[in-house]
């Protein structure tokens, strides 16, 4: 459906059913943020014993995530006086925008995706980057000593991580033999790339949670050294851009660790009479409850060891894997 | 040219690994730490000041406010002094209230302590499984003092409350299941690598640094000294039972840390006897005079609290206030070493260094 | 104070009367070395005393002294022969003086159980019998027996000896130590000491009397008899023990210990002795203004330094191999409105041992070294102390208003603080 529409010439028609389509899709995004902190915080809850938001919207505390946005909606924009105010101001967009832009590449079913490019996996790679640019910037527009230090540590944690990344996702592109991200899922007809190429997911998703700066790799926003790292500075809607993307974030690599590993909306064999939308959403889910009890598990770790690990323990282990992989398929072509 | 400055970063005094209003200037280079310079004062109330208007049954609230954390081993002390200087034999029932009250104590300050180190390196759970714990001790206290915090539980001579009935079986139902909540801290935390990383090797000290900064009690453990002040000075009656000093050689915050938690066992240890041989009845307050003169003189104790070494001068004229009041704070004297330890350290391991040390602000600024 | 003056009163007259002591040493000497090694440190003691004996004044330090050996007789041998320096150092004017020191120093370091102890003791004790001939001899004899008996009964012995310093008055000396070396070769019982002891309180107007009842007793060879009689004659002559007690108080210092002491002597004192000791041997005998045991803190050993010499024996307690005192567990200053008082409590890992160092400071001045170079750990309590009593610490690297900041006015510590406020 949309693949025609992409195909079809430019029009105000196409043009408004784009952004409707938009819309649909962030408003399905922010559901999911919202229910995804909601999620987050009930699950950290019970790990540590506790209910967790339990008072707004029942005894589950649906409406709490929806409470608190109201509420940073409603809270005084604060600028600080001495900060660089156009780039503090267009900071958080720049960090949000290409959260929401990568989602356009995701095949959440075989029919449900937006943009079925042929590079989708460099392009969702390529566009994550831009979002440091925004975590720096507002670092530095805050004019603040904690949230430089945190902007610092975005970066370099980005740059440090990105190339572990990428590397191990080149065994995946090798086997399926292309960037495209629904041929990917078709290759993985036979099984998924989590049982083919194991030590490419192990660091993927190594890489993935720092890339989303999450505990334990969330350095930038450290809370009890930097307080709260680059957004120290920002509060009300501005933080919640931040936050936002965060979040997107969240969801995006959730869904294409779905995707690259775990055979997308593909189902269990035998199983295959459950749609394909369901099948997404269970693995998508189990993705996101590990990330989840990741963060009520793990220590932060320190900045220098995270540089280490990523250059001298992901990175080799990313290239082996790729040299690994291509010898495995030219010796089974050989017989 | 890249031209690089050292910046100049106020850690604190509102700072939320700071444990208080505790505040650290440093020189970073970007994120390496050249120069640290500690300032403190934030939180003086010239308790010293105050007791020499007060009466000493007087300065016992007070002292619950310099290590609130752990308050029953600030009671304590002071009234350790005075009993000391009165040559005042305390009832056998009143000791064991004590020495049970201070382990308690002394379990729910290492809590405290092991949970916010943990939250300081970026890990939520074990805070909260530490508080969990602690919560349970607090209603223990609470239910012998009537207070959750600030307990102003002992008395010259003894203790103000007598144990409520059935208080004692709750505290020997507490100590297996602390036990087993012990062996599940060890599970959650201490073989996690990316928290040995964060610890092993940091802020190392040796065995002559942490006696020339005088250093004391798990921060003076950690570096091998056998030296705890219940056993090698018995007070009170600690002779009586039988527990371990622990120690380790590394002298880093990896030391400290299973420092404080094989402490915790110790205690439980001294719980467990003192249960055992709690006297069924007896008196809980010796027969001291209604308003209590310490004699001319001066003297000074020091007993183990569970941050070290917290001691008590008096310098008494006779009369029913002290004339010179003087605690000596241990957080205060551990904290000197800070500066020292914290050059060419990172940002991420001086909070690391910060939460070994274990610092309380109360008793910090006194 | 008094104890140096003691001292100097000793010197004199040992040295007046020196003379004749040379050849009693010898004789003495040759007498121990015949003996054999044990109990080497009680005969110094006795040593000590009979230089106390010789002026009779200093017999109440003795005492003191004996009386903590006996209770810890165990580990404070080394203790007693750093008395018996000191004593030697003394009768230093003595011209004979010279050599004895030479021996008694070497005879300390080697510790072990060669009789070389007992010669510089014999080398004292025949100073002092210059002096005081009888009390000299009631020491030889007490030595020769003590030597003769195990070293249990040493301590009594020493006591003893000093009590016969006291009695020193008594003439026939040359009679009394004949008798001494007789009965220290045949006695071996507990019993003579005591009654050494109990004649030497007597003051034993006739000594002639005395050493009979030494004599008597000696050949009896312990019985308890022996022991009440000497008893019995102590009592009898009580009016010297009085005069001696009174002696001690005023030497002062010791005053709060004293009666302590009498009834049940602190099991710190001999520590506290040993610090004495070994300070003054090293840095002379007037550093220290007064020292004592403060019985209501714990019987902590307490030094009172003099304001210049304070640095100089903190230095000393922390670098010296006997005292050792590696860590600073308290530092901090009182208002006694009067003076300033630095109140510092030091621990020995290496000893296991406590000290409390004081000093009084000027109150208007109140000025004093900074300990910060011996022990990093004393740079905030003082800063503390300089914030809140205004007490200066010169050298401290950094001495700033650690609580309150440098803008406070007054120092809130002091008893004639008052709160300044900008509106009033």
């Amino acid at each position: 459906m949309v693949e025609d529409l992409l195909h079809s010439s430019a029009g105000w028609l196409n043009f408004g059913i784009f952004f409707l389509l938009a819309v649909v899709l962030l408003l399905v995004v922010l559901g999911f943020v919202t229910y995804a902190i909601l999620a987050e915080r009930k699950v950290m809850g019970y790990m540590q014993m506790r209910h967790g938001p339990n008072q707004v919207g029942g005894r589950w505390g649906l409406l709490q995530t929806v409470a608190d946005v109201l509420k940073l909606l409603l809270k005084e924009d604060v600028i600080p006086k001495l900060a660089d105010r156009p780039l503090f101001i267009i900071a958080p967009v720049i960090a949000f925008a290409p959260a929401f832009m990568v989602l356009a590449t995701i095949p959440f079913t075989d029919k449900f995706q937006f943009a079925d490019i042929g590079v989708g996996l460099l392009y969702y790679i390529a566009v994550s980057g831009i979002t440091t640019v925004g975590i720096v910037t507002g670092a530095w527009a805050s004019n603040n000593k904690y949230a430089l230090l945190g902007g610092m540590r975005a970066a370099a944690q980005m740059i440090s991580y990105e190339i572990p990344l990428i590397m191990s996702v080149v065994g995946v592109v090798l086997l399926s033999g292309s960037l495209n991200l629904n041929d990917i899922v078709e290759a993985q007809k036979n099984g998924w790339f989590i049982v083919w190429q194991p030590i490419g997911f192990i660091v993927f998703f190594i890489a993935a949670v720092a890339e989303l700066n999450r505990v334990p790799f969330d350095l930038p926003e450290a809370e009890s050294e930097l307080i709260a790292g680059f957004h120290i500075e920002y509060s009300g809607f501005r933080w919640a851009f931040f936050m936002l993307a965060e979040y997107v974030y969240f969801f995006a690599m959730a869904a294409l660790i779905t995707v690259l590993f775990l055979g997308g909306w593909l189902p269990l064999p035998f199983l295959g009479f459950i749609p394909g939308a369901v099948w997404f959403a269970l693995k998508f889910t189990a993705v996101v409850f590990i990330l989840l009890w990741f963060r009520s598990t793990f220590p932060r770790v320190r900045a220098d060891q995270l540089m280490e690990f990523g250059w001298k323990v992901l990175l080799p282990i990313a290239l082996a894997n790729i040299f690994l992989t291509a010898l495995i398929m030219e010796l089974v072509k050989l017989f | 040219m890249i031209r690089t400055e050292e910046m100049l970063l106020n850690v604190g005094p509102q700072h939320p690994s700071t444990h208080g209003v505790f505040r650290l200037v440093v020189k970073i280079d970007g994120e390496i730490i050249t120069e640290a310079k500690p300032v403190i004062g934030y939180l003086h109330r010239g308790t010293e000041k105050l007791a020499e208007n007060l009466q000493y049954t007087q300065i016992i609230p007070y002292t619950d406010r310099m290590d609130y954390l752990s308050a029953m081993t600030n009671n304590y002390v002071i009234c350790h002094a005075v009993e000391t200087m009165m040559g005042i034999e305390i009832p056998e029932r009143a000791e064991y209230l004590r020495v049970m009250a201070m382990e308690l104590g002394r379990v729910a300050s290492h809590l405290v302590s092991w949970g916010t180190f943990l939250l300081d390196l970026g890990a939520t759970s074990p805070f909260i499984f530490a508080f969990r714990e602690r919560e349970m001790i607090i209603n223990m206290l609470n239910e012998l003092s009537g207070a959750r915090l600030t307990f102003n539980y002992m008395r010259v001579g003894g203790v103000k409350w007598d144990a409520p009935e059935g208080w004692v079986e709750k505290v020997k139902e507490f100590i297996p299941y602390m036990r087993e909540q012990l062996v599940g801290y060890h599970q959650l935390v201490t073989g996690n690598e990316i928290f040995m990383n964060r610890v092993k090797g940091v802020g190392v000290y040796s065995k002559e640094d942490a006696i020339n900064y005088s250093l004391s009690g798990p921060t003076l453990r950690c570096t091998g000294v056998k030296w705890d002040l219940r056993k090698d000075e018995p007070y009170s009656i600690y002779d009586r039972f039988d527990f371990n000093v622990v120690t380790r050689e590394e002298g880093d915050a990896w030391a400290r840390y299973h420092v404080r938690l094989e402490e915790i066992e110790e205690s439980l240890k001294i719980l467990e006897q003192a249960v055992e041989q709690f006297p069924a009845e007896g008196e809980i307050l010796a027969k001291v005079p209604k308003i209590i003169k310490a004699p001319k003189g001066e003297a000074f104790v020091r007993i183990e609290s569970p941050r070290g070494e917290i001691g008590c001068y008096i310098a008494s004229d006779g009369k029913k206030e002290p004339y010179r009041l003087k605690f000596r704070r241990p957080s205060f004297y551990n904290l000197q070493i800070l500066p020292k330890l914290l050059k060419g350290e990172n940002m991420a391991n001086m909070i690391a260094i910060l939460g070994g040390i274990d610092i309380v602000l109360g008793e910090v600024d006194g | 104070m008094s104890g140096e003056k003691d001292l100097e009163q000793l010197k004199k007259e040992a040295a007046a009367k020196a003379k004749a002591a040379a050849l009693a040493k010898m004789k003495e000497k040759e007498q121990v070395e015949s003996k054999e090694e044990t109990a080497a440190a009680d005969l110094d003691i006795a040593k000590q005393k009979a230089a106390a004996a010789a002026k009779a004044k200093a017999a109440a330090l003795a005492k003191m002294k004996e009386k903590e050996q006996v209770e810890s007789k165990e580990e404070t041998v080394a203790a007693d022969l750093d008395i018996a320096k000191q004593k030697a150092a003394a009768a230093a004017k003595a011209k004979a003086a010279v050599l004895a020191k030479m021996k008694e120093k070497e005879q300390v370091e080697s510790k072990e159980e060669t009789a070389a102890a007992d010669l510089d003791i014999a080398k004292q004790k025949a100073a002092a019998a210059a002096k005081a001939k009888a009390a000299a001899l009631a020491k030889m004899k007490e030595k020769e027996q003590v030597e003769s008996k195990e070293e249990t009964a040493a301590a009594d012995l020493d006591i003893a000896k000093q009590k016969a310093a006291a009695a020193a008055k008594a003439k026939a000396a040359a009679a009394a130590k004949a008798k001494a070396a007789a009965l220290a070769k045949q006695s071996d019982a507990a019993g003579d000491d005591e009654k050494a002891k109990a004649i030497a309180a007597a003051k034993a107007k006739a000594a002639a009397a005395a050493k009979a009842k030494a004599v008597a007793s000696a050949k009896a060879g312990g019985g308890a008899g022996d022991d009440e009689k000497a008893k019995a004659i102590a009592a009898a002559k009580a009016k010297a023990a009085a005069a001696a007690a009174a002696k001690a108080k005023a030497a002062g210092g010791k005053v709060e210990a004293e009666p302590a002491e009498e009834s049940k002597p602190s099991p710190n004192q001999p520590y506290l002795d040993k610090y004495v000791k070994v300070i003054e041997e090293n840095l002379g005998q007037d550093v220290l203004e007064d020292y004592y045991i403060n019985s209501l803190s714990k019987d902590v050993p307490t030094l009172v330094a003099k304001r210049e010499s304070y640095f100089k024996v903190a230095e000393f307690l922390k670098y010296n191999e006997q005292l050792g005192f590696d860590y600073l567990s308290e530092i901090h200053g009182t208002d006694f409105e009067t003076h300033m008082e630095v109140y510092v409590h030091l621990y020995s890992y290496r000893n296991r041992q406590s000290v409390a160092l004081k000093v009084k400071i000027d109150r208007n001045e109140p000025t004093i070294e900074s300990l910060q170079p011996l022990w990093a750990g004393a740079d905030w309590p003082e800063c503390e102390a300089y914030d809140l009593l205004g007490i200066r610490f010169t050298g401290h690297p950094n001495l700033h208003r650690i609580m309150l900041g440098e803008e406070w006015v007054g120092h809130p510590l002091r008893k004639d603080y008052e709160p300044y406020d900008v509106e009033v």
